[in-house]
């Protein structure tokens, strides 16, 4: 069970949430090409260690939230809203 | 127990009769002569310093490559390298099920084709892989499920493959168990395969690597991939931890882990790890002679001839590649069998265990060729991997063969993503975590 601090509510289980994928993606420029658009939508790094990605609180506040949680460990490092630039911790990546 | 001198007229016909296969006959002789006639199942190979073909992961698709490379392509110069013992990944994780009941008609066709590979398996193999076409059973809980099991039952009809629509009365004639009128989700009727059913997982590693191995393949074990050695665009071969090892075709069938080895080599492929879990009861008597899935939620159930049910849900839902699930789905899991047979309720559940999955953009696997030459994909595999082991094998062999895709996974390709041409059995769009 993953215990995810939202910075809006406070730490909740995670079947108050839903997962909605990878946060490192963004939006290419419309005229970047179907390469482009095509790693955007398809083409994932699905890292085995920090993960950036988006939970929706839904349970809660209803706000979008961006974690950064480790893929092997679970363990959660930081939590914000959209906006916040999170960064991956460095070093603990296989 | 007196051990039978050498001399014993029967030992000479037991060597005989060795001659490697296995047969009821052997058994017998063996069972004469102290059981001393066995040799190892399959050689453990130390890795050469090259090979034409370097399979990357040694669980069933990678071994039944290897396999079908040699026996129907002619192609003995391979090697099979795992990171730890063969058989441990997800061949001896899933839940045994084999069936082609797919929606989209491309896939009903290639996990059709599986099926009957199943069927002959294991007189192909010489060995016994317990395949028991007992049938796999889904129910359905509302009229639009009805329509779309209909629909999905007609368009496997239409292809030739086995499936029949069930009463509610048929349903619980075949499983009593059922409620069909539990509180949540009354049950309308059913959708059944007959040649649907399971087979003995850890059978088919041994199976596929015993024959692999009697055809040529080298089947290298405690071999880990560090790196994919690159020449531009080209792939020459991998670093392992038993040293590096050129390759004319290096083939990942490292399904779960998939991203990790394609990022090896410089790749992102259209994929996501997730762990999905699996649990088995305690051993009852027989009350469930077929695979019985719920349509309500996500959950599967089977006897083992053992006697334990066997069953399993839904991905936990986030990355991951921890090999182990969390609590959450396992009581969804426990719900949705409360729900559906509610007879099982003091049923001691005995094991639990994850597997890490590739689940991929459309929720259907890949079998292509990459950007890089040289560098073949079998992953992408979602909760179908284990039914797949004999086609996929076949067709991924086929692909390194003859460089060319086998009619039959034409369509798994990796441009079908760029080119629109995805194969999206749930219709859920490109979240791997919703297939």
């Amino acid at each position: 069970m993953l215990r995810i601090p939202c910075p809006w509510c406070g730490e909740r289980d995670e079947t108050e949430f839903r997962y909605r994928g990878d946060a490192s993606q963004s939006r290419p420029a419309a005229e970047a090409g179907l390469a482009a658009f095509n790693a955007y939508v398809y083409e994932r790094q699905n890292p085995c260690g920090w993960h950036l990605e988006w939970w929706l609180h839904v349970g809660g506040c209803r706000k979008l939230l961006k974690v950064v949680r480790h893929t092997l460990s679970h363990e959660i490092h930081s939590v914000g809203g959209p906006e916040d630039p999170l960064s991956l911790p460095q070093g603990l990546t296989r | 127990m007196n051990p039978v001198p050498k001399s014993h007229p029967t030992a000479a016909i037991a060597r005989r009769v060795s001659s490697g296969r296995y047969s009821g006959w052997r058994l017998f002789l063996e069972g004469l002569t102290g059981q001393r006639g066995w040799s190892r199942a399959w050689a453990k190979a130390a890795p050469r310093s090259r090979y034409r073909v370097v399979i990357v992961g040694g669980g069933g698709h990678g071994l039944a490559t290897a396999f079908y490379l040699a026996t129907e392509y002619g192609i003995t110069d391979v090697a099979v390298l795992e990171k730890g013992p063969i058989g441990l990944g997800n061949v001896g994780r899933n839940t045994t099920t084999i069936r082609s009941n797919y929606f989209h008609p491309d896939n009903i066709r290639f996990y059709e084709y599986s099926l009957k590979l199943w069927e002959g398996l294991e007189r192909k193999l010489n060995f016994n892989a317990m395949v028991s076409q007992r049938g796999v059973l889904n129910v359905f809980h509302t009229d639009a499920q009805r329509d779309l099991f209909t629909r999905r039952a007609n368009t496997m009809r239409l292809l030739g493959v086995d499936a029949e629509p069930l009463s509610r009365e048929a349903v619980k004639q075949r499983v009593p168990l059922v409620d069909l009128d539990n509180g949540r989700y009354p049950v309308l009727g059913g959708f059944l395969q007959p040649r649907g059913g399971t087979v003995r997982h850890d059978a088919v590693a041994w199976g596929y690597a015993r024959a692999a191995s009697e055809a040529g393949a080298d089947i290298v074990e405690h071999c880990e991939v560090t790196g994919i050695r690159r020449d531009g665009a080209r792939v020459t071969g991998v670093e392992t931890t038993r040293g590096p090892i050129a390759a004319d075709t290096v083939c990942l069938a490292v399904a779960g882990h998939s991203s990790r080895l394609a990022a090896m080599a410089g790749l992102a492929l259209p994929i996501e790890s997730h762990v999905l879990q699996a649990f088995v009861s305690e051993g009852i008597k027989p009350v469930l002679d077929v695979v019985l899935t719920y349509g309500a939620g996500h959950f599967y159930v089977s006897q083992s001839d053992k006697g334990g049910l066997v069953f399993g849900g839904a991905i936990d839902g986030y990355n991951t590649y921890g090999q182990r699930g969390t609590l959450p789905m396992a009581e969804e899991v426990a719900a949705a069998a409360m729900t559906l047979l509610p007879g099982l309720a003091r049923l001691k559940v005995l094991r639990q265990w994850g597997g890490v999955m590739d689940m991929s953009m459309d929720g259907s696997p890949i079998i292509s060729r990459t950007p890089l030459e040289g560098l073949i994909v079998n992953g992408g595999w979602c909760y179908g991997g284990f039914k797949a082991i004999p086609a996929g094998g076949l067709t991924t062999a086929h692909l390194i063969a003859r460089q060319a895709p086998h009619p039959l996974a034409a369509h798994l390709d990796l441009e079908r993503f760029a080119a629109g041409r995805t194969i999206d059995e749930r219709g859920a769009g490109p979240f791997p975590y919703a297939h």
